[in-house]
């Protein structure tokens, strides 16, 4: 065995590069979700199945649409980040990259149909 | 270099040997929910994609949100989502180092279990 350090040793193996912001970026969203979880809910929940001009005019006053709005942007973001540790964990190679790529841009895109969604509702 | 240690390390839970508790199996399922939630997720940005386009488009995507396939789907949801988010609070109040003994993280895996059900009655109780 070579006459190294236990630091020298671990350097720059695993893979404790991002984790740590990854971890602090859950759990902040993890809180916010927390808040907007009762009142998104409330909205969406009372919604459903009402009649089409009922859901518009009720999506177009700003406190609903920034519930609304700031659940699924904060909420896809934090899915995003659950669904790569997800694969992360269970895949390897280029199916754990195809995967990555796949869950990030689904998550990205229902979040920007989301938001663009609300704001032609709105408009 | 004394403290290397190769040999004597505890190992990961390999699932084939690991007796399922009720910590481990509340945990699985705080990742199969969050996960599962996709679809909700897809079902509701659906919804309001199809509010944004009028009310023809609206009509039939709400009655399928609305339906009885609908109706199990966002309930399932709504359980998802409460059992995710109390899952969520166990892992704040474990992060500042707290309730990491056996007995209290059984206390708080039943409080979630019971917790969900009873977030999820009241929901769809109040909707």
């Amino acid at each position: 065995m070579a006459y190294v350090t236990d630091r020298k040793r671990v350097e720059g193996l695993g893979s404790a590069k991002t984790g740590t912001e990854q971890h602090w970026t859950m759990t902040v969203t993890s809180v916010a979700l927390l808040i907007l979880t009762p009142f998104f809910l409330w909205i969406i929940g009372g919604l459903l199945g009402q009649p089409h001009e009922a859901v518009v005019a009720s999506l177009s006053r700003p406190v609903p649409a920034l519930i609304v709005g700031a659940f699924l942007v904060v909420g896809l973001h934090h899915m995003r980040l659950g669904m790569q540790v997800l694969i992360e964990d269970y895949t390897r190679g280029l199916s754990r990259k195809i995967g990555l790529i796949a869950t990030t841009i689904l998550c990205y895109a229902l979040a920007a149909g989301g938001v663009v969604a609300l704001a032609q509702i709105a408009l | 270099m004394a403290d290397v240690n190769r040999g004597n390390r505890p190992l990961s839970p390999h699932l084939t040997i690991y007796r399922p508790q009720l910590n481990s199996i509340t945990s699985i399922f705080v990742r199969i929910t969050g996960n599962g939630l996709i679809v909700g997720a897809i079902a509701v940005v659906w919804w309001l994609m199809a509010a944004a386009s009028g009310a023809a488009y609206f009509d039939m995507i709400d009655g399928l949100v609305t339906s009885v396939l609908g109706d199990i789907v966002m309930a399932l949801s709504v359980l998802a989502l409460w059992y995710h988010a109390l899952g969520g609070v166990r892992h704040l109040i474990w992060d500042t180092g707290r309730a990491l003994d056996v007995e209290t993280s059984d206390k708080l895996g039943w409080g979630m279990i019971i917790g969900s059900v009873v977030l999820t009655a009241l929901t769809l109780i109040a909707i």
